[in-house]
């Protein structure tokens, strides 16, 4: 039961509309930097570029899927008309104007200061109030998620929500209060300075700000593809979910955990004292937790899938899964990345090893195999699955999506793989240009090339799959059915109050973020004099 | 469910034991992760600064360690070596640090205008610079050698120019030099 289509629709339309251009930014970039083009005639044509292909693959991209996808899951899973549809509109066209609103002064090179905003450097002060209406926008879909199950509650008591639901509404949650901390970085220090209302500003306290932002945010990215595993893989394979507790454990975890943890993107910071580094990267640790439960319930899924499906042997049913099935494809090429950008996020998350390749490639080849990779793909995925019934028509080139899925697949690793390893041999990130004919970098050139090619290979596979969308527009009309979310092989009949809500979680959520993040922040509020002047970007030309 | 009751017990005990053994190992992992990190952090293999330092990067230039006079290696009477170091747009001061082999290093950096960091390539020296914050750390080189340091933080238009180096020199050389110069650095 889809009513809003036409919502749901304008938000995939619109997210992969700016992703499409972000990711042509992006190849550009990888080309310009690599030893295919000499220097750039004015290397701030890169940041600018920077600027946009981070604001808007970070902060519009999956915000407008994660919200797309939870209204389709909102009526699909509880079977109830979107209650507030109008409010849904109104959050869609302030993400559309703010990140308009954003996009012209970077394009026009005031606001090059990168999407982590980082000051004292200061851009013009649109590029951030753009930034703010983008997530005020989003705050209305948190809250439509909540009043929607909160109305399906108490017209369904004591039923289990159905785990699709129940893990969007705890990725909505997830996402409001991890946004509080850029919000309060933006709203508090940087706008009131880019409108000249202040000139001085503490950088170190707000990249603490910001890092309460930045680690949990993956998360918030991560949850759609989390829930197509769960809820969108079994059923498509012909199978059953093989436990429905566990997955909610799963989001549970990822609402809990994935907050106080921030801090070790400062692990190289002067501003954090030893102790609360060490807390944190010890709660990094943790958030591996449900990833790993993830893999076996999902793992498990297919097992059984496949045994029913006549596998057999100890690997012999491998064979027997439905590989021609984008479904399928899309989830086992998305583990294979997740398992290599996972065992990076591990030799992140200590103090020790970070120190090797903090603010190296290293670190952009990890975000990129996450989050382009193995949660980009699933975006493809959910996309692929819901769109006849967002459009009434069939996808019909079976072929084509697989072949999309492939070179995404085979571009992310043909670009990370060696953008990892130039990290490992120092080289730093977000630089415009590289003199490969020093002999200290000539070692790197090699890979940086490849990594050029493995972009290319990615805008390849955005045309496709562009060109499946197109060609759906063009197919006959068809009636898709019911949308409906896998079943667990046990179906939940009663739940325990705890798996059936979030009231705890997401106390725990607040009281572990007030542990761990508030005595660094009240203790760099009370230090005397570390407010810096502000550098003004554009100001010096 | 068309199975009867019994069988169906049966399959989710089965099913509940394999998930609990699964859950367990993923604990113990985890732990065994953070007790290695931790125990490399107590041992001191690596350990991020305990305290957090204050400077002010308006007055840099005008009194205080970071004065230009004060900048570069500094022989310590304990034996060790404190390198004193600022980055700016876009380079560093010195431009080419100097330090001996086989002596405990402490260095000592901050920035005088916008967030910068500095990483030392072939080593694991790597540390952000926050204007009004003081980055101390500590390191020990063992063979004589040339590395580049670059700035590892956006910090606008020129940040790709922001290359500076590291000599290591041998330890007898740099102790020598060190008896008429108080700041030694490499920039030629």
């Amino acid at each position: 039961m889809l009513n809003s289509r036409r919502l749901i629709l304008a938000h995939f339309w619109l997210a992969f509309g700016v992703f499409g251009l972000a990711l042509l930014l992006g190849a550009w970039q990888m080309f310009v930097r690599s030893p295919l083009q000499a220097w750039i005639s004015n290397p701030e044509w890169y940041y600018r570029s920077l600027t946009a292909h981070g604001t808007v693959m970070g902060y519009v991209f999956p915000t407008l899927v994660a919200m797309g996808f939870g209204y389709a899951i909102s009526e699909a899973a509880l079977k109830q008309a979107l209650i507030g549809r109008r409010w849904a509109w109104a959050g869609f066209w302030l993400i559309a104007v703010g990140a308009v609103t954003a996009m012209v002064p970077v394009s026009m090179g005031l606001a090059s200061v990168l999407y982590t905003f980082y000051p004292p450097l200061i851009g013009n002060p649109f590029y951030y109030i753009g930034v703010v209406l983008v997530v005020v926008g989003s705050w209305i879909w948190v809250a439509l998620m909540s009043i929607n199950l909160h109305v399906w509650k108490r017209d369904h008591p004591g039923e289990p929500v159905p785990l699709a639901m129940f893990a969007n509404v705890a990725g909505s949650y997830l996402w409001a209060w991890t946004a509080v901390g850029a919000a309060l970085e933006l709203l508090f220090q940087i706008i009131p300075v880019a409108l000249g209302l202040r000139s001085t500003i503490d950088a170190g306290l707000a990249r603490v700000f910001f890092s309460w932002t930045l680690h949990a945010i993956v998360y918030f990215w991560l949850i759609p593809t989390y829930i197509a595993y769960y809820t969108i893989f079994p059923r498509a394979i012909g199978g059953k979910l093989y436990s429905d507790p566990m997955g909610r454990l799963a989001f549970i975890l990822f609402l809990v955990v994935s907050m106080p943890i921030g801090i070790h993107h400062a692990f190289a910071d002067p501003q954090v004292g030893a102790g609360f580094k060490f807390i944190h990267s010890a709660f990094t640790a943790l958030v591996a937790l449900p990833t790993l439960l993830t893999i076996f319930t999902i793992c498990a899924t297919a097992e059984v899938a496949a045994r029913m499906r006549g596998g057999r042997g100890p690997f012999g049913w491998i064979k027997a899964l439905p590989w021609s099935n984008p479904i399928m494809l899309a989830t086992a090429l998305s583990f294979v990345m997740l398992g290599f950008g996972g065992a990076g996020g591990l030799i992140n998350m200590s103090y020790q090893l970070n120190t090797t390749i903090h603010n190296t490639q290293w670190i952009t080849g990890h975000f990129h195999l996450i989050f382009g990779g193995a949660i980009v793909i699933m975006y493809f995925a959910i996309t692929y699955d819901l769109w006849p019934h967002l459009t009434g028509r069939a996808l019909t080139s079976v072929r084509l999506m697989r072949a999309q899925l492939w070179l995404w697949f085979i571009g992310m690793i043909v670009t990370t793989f060696p953008w990892h390893w130039v990290g490992i041999l120092g080289m730093p990130r977000r630089m415009a240009f590289f003199d490969y004919s020093s002999p200290a970098l000539a070692a790197d050139a090699m890979s940086v090339t490849m990594s050029a090619f493995g972009g290319f290979i990615l805008v390849a596979s955005s045309i496709l799959f562009f060109a499946v969308l197109i060609q759906n527009r063009r197919a006959p009309q068809a009636e898709p059915g019911e949308y409906r979310f896998a079943t667990a092989i046990h179906p939940p009949i009663t739940l325990p109050a705890v798996l059936n809500g979030h009231a705890l979680w997401i106390a725990l959520m607040v009281g572990l973020t007030v542990t761990n993040y508030g005595f660094p922040i009240m203790q760099l509020l009370v230090t005397p004099e570390t407010s810096v002047p502000a550098v003004y970007v554009g100001a010096e030309k | 469910m068309t199975s009867s009751p019994h069988i169906h017990d049966d399959g989710a005990a089965v099913a509940a034991r394999a998930e609990r053994r699964w859950a367990t190992l993923s604990i113990v992992i985890i732990v065994v992760i953070a007790g290695v990190a931790a125990f490399a952090g107590i041992h001191q293999a690596t350990m991020p600064q305990v305290r957090v330092e204050t400077a002010d990067p308006t007055t840099l230039h005008i009194g205080g360690e970071f004065v230009e006079t004060n900048l570069g290696s500094a022989a310590e009477p304990d034996g060790t070596v404190t390198v004193r170091a600022i980055g700016q747009r876009y380079s560093f001061t010195p431009q080419c640090i100097l330090v001996p082999t086989d002596t405990p290093i402490t260095l000592r950096a901050t920035s005088s205008d916008v967030v910068h960091g500095l990483l030392i390539q072939g080593t694991n020296v790597n540390t952000m610079l926050v204007p009004g914050y003081v980055s101390v750390l500590t390191a020990r080189f063992e063979k004589p050698g040339e590395h580049l340091m670059p700035c590892q933080e956006f910090c606008s238009i020129g940040h790709e120019g922001m290359w500076a180096r590291v000599k290591v020199i041998d330890k007898a050389a740099f102790m020598n030099m060190t008896s008429n110069r108080r700041r030694l650095d490499c920039v030629e």
